[in-house]
C-alpha cells in the first residue's frame, strides 16, 4: 500500500475565499467529495476547465482519476460539493458532453460492427425508441473515417487491435459531436502510430473550440500533448496551464517517494522547460 | 376435431411460448455474462410459493404467481446487494443466493406445506402435459390460464426488446457511456429483469424450471457461436428455441413409436434437443465452431510448411546445387512436415524430382523467390530499423516471412535494398 496520508481539508481557503467560477468555463468543480462506502476517494476538489483546451488528469494509481470524471459524468454519487457545465446542471448540458470509457470496460467480444459502436454517439440524438437510421449511420462512417477506420466499418470489433478499438472509441466520440469530452486512458496499450493520430485527432477537436479532458499515465508526454494539467492525489495538488503547474515540485507531491516516477517526470519537466525557452 | 387440437395444442403452444420468450430474453443475459441470473431466478421462486402458500393458505395460482413473481424481483435485488457489500464476483452472488433461497424453499414446503400436494417436482419439471385436458372439453377449444399469461408475457418481451432494441445493445456494451447520454443503465438492468422473472414464473408452472434455465441460456449460445451481430443473433436464438420446443415435444410425445417403452418428458426432452442444438453449433459453426478453428490451423500448418519447404530448395539451388536431397529437407523440416509439404508441392507441380535432387519448378522458383525476398527484407528491416541484432534476426523474420494482411496479400517491409545483414542478395520482386 501506499503511504498515503489522509488529506485535511483545512489545508485549502475557506470557500469564501476561493476565486468565483467563472460561467463560460465548460466545467467546474465545488468542494467536490466523493466517497465510496463512506471512505473519502476524493477530497475537496475544486477546478475550473477553461474552453477550447486539452487538459491531463495525473496522479499515481488510486488517485482517483477514473472516479473525478466519473463523478463529473454524475456516474457516481458525490458526497458534497457540486459540478456545473458552462453555469449550469450537467442534466441541462448532456448533449454537450461526450465521454470515452477506459477501453478495457467493455466487452470486445459483443456481437457489434465498429460502425454499429460508432453509431451509439448518436443516440443521444435519435432520443428514445426511434432505431438508427441511414442518416445517422452516415454520420457515423464520417467519424470512422476521420480517425482512418472507414475500411473497418463492418468488422465485428473482436477482430480489431488494441489501437483499433482505441480509434472505433474515439471516433463514437466524434460521433457524440459534444463540446467537452471526458476520456479516460485514450492512450493506454496503444501502439505509436495510432498514438500519433490519438494526439492529431484531439489537436483538432481543440481547433474546433472542444475541450477535452484525459486521463492521462504517460507523464512524459504531458508537456507535449496538452494544455492544461491536474495533478491529483485524492485532492487536486495543482491545476493549470502546464507551463505553470507541471514542475518537479508539484509532481512529488503528487506522486509521492515513487523513485522510477519521479526521475521520469524530472526529465519530463526538463524537456518541457528547454522546450519554452 | 382431431387428437392434435385436442390433445396437443395447448402443451405445444405453451412449450413454444416457453422457449420464444426466455430464448428471446436470455440474449441479454448471456452478453452481459448473466447466464446464470436465469438460475437465480428459476429457483428463488420455490420460497415464493411456498410462502404465497403460507400466507393465504390456499393454493389459488394468482396468488403462486404472485409469489413467485416477489421471489424473482426480490432474487435480483439481494444478488445486487451481495455483489456490492460483499464485493465478489456476480457470478458468487448470484449462486450464493439462489442455492441458499431454494434451500429455504425446500425447508418451507417440508414444515408448512407437508399435509397438501405441493410439491418440489412441480417446480422443476413442470407440468406441461396436465394441459392437455384443457383443449378435450366439448368442440370449443378453451385455452388454459397457463396459456394466457405466457401469451401476454410473450409479447410484452417481444415489444420490449422490439422498441429498446437500441436502448438494450448500448445499456449492455458500455453501461458508463449508456448512462451518462441519457439511457440509464441500472434502469435497463431493472426492466430487464423484471421481464426475465415474468418469463420465468410464467414458464415455470408449465414447463418447469429446468426448462427456464435451458431456454435462457441455450438458444442465445447457439446463435452466439452462428453470429457476430445482435439482431442475427436473437433472430437465430428464436430459431433455435422454435426448433427446440417443437421438436421435443414431438419426440416426447411420440418417443413409443420410435423405440422408447413410454413416452418421455416433454420438458425434458426439448432441454436434451436444445443442448444438441448447442452442441453442433459450437462444433460446426462456420466461424467460432470447432471444426472450422481446427480446419483454418490445418489450413495455416500447411501452407507455412510448404513455404519453407520451397524456401529451402530455393537457397540450395543459390548455392549452386541442382536441388535439395530429400534427407536434407527431411532433416531441415522434420519428417512428417516434410511428407506432407512434399506430397503437396509435387501436386501442385511446385517441384520436381532430378534423381536423387528435388528441383523448383518455374512456378516454385518464382514462389520461393517471392518469400526469400520477403525473409531478407525482415531481416534488413530488423536490424537496420529495429536494433536487432544480425545474428538473432533470422528467427523472427523465420516467422514474419510467412504474414499475411486481411486480404490475404503478403506482408514486408517496403524498402529497396538488395542485400540482406548477412550480404545475401534479395531477389527481386516478382510480377506474378
Amino acid at each position: 500500500m501506499t503511504s498515503r496520508t489522509t488529506p485535511n481539508p483545512r489545508t485549502h481557503a475557506p470557500l469564501s475565499e476561493r476565486p468565483e467560477h467563472s460561467a463560460e468555463a465548460p466545467l467546474s468543480v465545488h468542494a467536490m467529495t466523493v466517497a465510496y462506502h463512506r471512505k473519502p476517494v476524493l477530497w475537496d476538489v475544486d477546478l475550473d476547465l477553461p474552453p477550447q483546451s486539452l487538459v491531463a488528469i495525473v496522479g499515481p494509481n488510486g488517485a482517483g482519476k477514473s472516479t473525478l470524471i466519473k463523478a463529473c459524468l454524475n456516474l457516481i454519487p458525490i458526497a458534497a460539493g457540486r459540478v456545473e457545465f458552462w453555469g449550469d446542471t450537467f442534466e441541462h448540458n448532456r448533449s454537450r458532453v461526450g465521454y470515452v470509457p477506459q477501453r478495457e470496460s467493455v466487452d470486445w467480444d459483443f456481437p457489434v460492427s465498429a460502425l454499429d459502436v460508432v453509431a451509439m454517439g448518436r443516440y443521444r440524438r435519435i432520443g428514445w425508441f426511434r432505431p438508427v437510421t441511414r442518416k445517422h449511420k452516415q454520420a457515423a462512417l464520417r467519424c470512422l473515417e476521420e480517425v482512418g477506420m472507414g475500411e473497418y466499418a463492418n468488422r465485428q470489433i473482436s477482430q480489431l487491435s488494441g489501437g483499433q478499438q482505441q480509434r472505433v472509441f474515439l471516433a463514437r466520440a466524434l460521433a457524440q459531436e459534444a463540446e467537452l469530452y471526458f476520456m479516460d486512458e485514450p492512450f493506454a496499450g496503444v501502439d505509436a502510430a495510432t498514438e500519433r493520430a490519438i494526439v492529431a485527432i484531439l489537436r483538432r477537436m481543440r481547433e474546433q473550440g472542444r475541450t477535452v479532458v484525459c486521463v492521462h499515465h504517460d507523464i512524459q508526454t504531458v508537456p507535449e500533448y496538452f494544455d492544461h494539467a491536474v495533478l491529483l492525489n485524492m485532492r487536486v495538488v495543482a491545476a493549470g496551464p502546464v507551463a505553470e503547474v507541471f514542475n518537479r515540485e508539484n509532481l512529488q507531491r503528487t506522486y509521492g517517494g515513487r523513485l522510477t516516477l519521479l526521475t521520469e517526470a524530472t526529465e519530463a519537466v526538463a524537456r518541457a522547460e528547454r522546450g519554452s525557452t | 376435431m382431431n387428437t392434435f387440437l385436442t390433445l396437443d395444442l395447448m402443451p405445444l403452444l405453451a412449450a413454444v411460448l416457453s422457449a420464444l420468450s426466455c430464448g428471446l430474453l436470455g440474449n441479454f443475459l448471456v452478453l452481459r455474462r448473466l447466464s446464470l441470473m436465469g438460475d437465480a431466478i428459476s429457483h428463488a421462486v420455490l420460497p415464493g410459493i411456498a410462502a404465497a402458500f403460507v400466507i393465504t393458505q390456499s393454493r389459488s395460482p394468482v396468488a403462486m404467481l404472485i409469489g413467485a413473481g416477489v421471489a424473482a424481483l426480490l432474487t435480483v435485488l439481494i444478488v445486487e446487494i451481495v455483489k456490492r457489500l460483499g464485493k465478489v464476483e456476480p457470478g458468487a452472488a448470484m449462486g450464493v443466493t439462489f442455492s441458499v433461497l431454494f434451500a429455504l424453499g425446500v425447508v418451507m414446503i417440508e414444515r408448512a406445506a407437508r399435509s397438501v400436494d405441493l410439491d418440489a417436482d412441480c417446480v422443476l419439471y413442470g407440468q406441461l402435459e396436465t394441459l392437455a385436458s384443457f383443449g378435450a372439453s366439448g368442440d370449443a377449444i378453451q385455452v388454459p390460464r397457463q396459456v394466457i399469461t405466457l401469451i401476454i408475457v410473450t409479447l410484452f418481451a417481444l415489444a420490449f426488446v422490439g422498441v429498446l432494441f437500441k436502448e438494450l445493445r448500448i445499456s449492455a456494451f458500455d453501461p458508463g457511456l449508456s448512462t451518462s447520454v441519457g439511457i440509464s443503465a441500472g434502469l435497463m438492468h431493472t426492466l430487464l429483469m423484471a421481464l426475465v422473472a415474468a418469463a420465468a414464473v410464467a414458464s415455470f408452472e408449465a414447463v418447469g424450471s429446468i426448462l427456464v434455465i435451458a431456454m435462457l441460456i441455450a438458444p442465445a449460445a447457439t446463435a452466439r457461436m452462428l453470429t457476430d451481430r445482435l439482431r442475427p443473433q436473437i433472430f437465430v436464438s428464436l430459431i433455435a428455441a422454435l426448433i427446440a420446443s417443437v421438436g421435443g415435444y414431438f419426440l416426447a410425445a411420440h418417443a413409443e413409436s420410435l423405440g422408447f417403452k413410454r413416452s418421455l418428458d416433454a420438458a425434458g426432452m426439448i432441454t436434451v434437443i436444445s443442448g444438441l442444438l448447442f452442441a453442433i453449433a459450437a462444433v460446426a459453426s462456420p466461424n467460432h465452431g470447432v471444426l472450422a478453428r481446427a480446419i483454418r490451423r490445418r489450413a495455416l500448418a500447411d501452407r507455412v510448411i510448404l513455404e519453407d519447404l520451397l524456401a529451402t530448395i530455393y537457397r540450395a539451388h543459390e548455392t549452386g546445387a541442382p536441388g535439395a536431397r530429400e534427407e536434407a529437407l527431411r532433416a531441415a523440416l522434420g519428417t512428417n512436415r516434410a511428407s506432407a509439404a512434399l506430397s503437396i508441392a509435387t501436386r501442385r507441380a511446385l517441384i520436381t524430382r532430378r534423381d536423387a535432387h528435388i528441383a523448383l519448378t518455374d512456378i516454385g522458383s518464382a514462389l520461393a523467390a517471392d518469400l526469400v525476398r520477403r525473409h531478407r527484407l525482415w531481416e534488413t528491416y530488423l536490424v537496420d530499423r529495429a536494433g536487432v541484432r544480425p545474428d538473432h534476426a533470422h528467427g523472427p523474420a523465420e516467422i514474419l516471412e510467412h504474414a499475411r494482411a486481411d486480404n490475404r496479400a503478403p506482408i514486408a517491409p517496403d524498402l529497396d535494398a538488395t542485400t540482406d545483414p548477412h550480404g545475401r542478395h534479395i531477389p527481386s520482386p516478382h510480377d506474378n
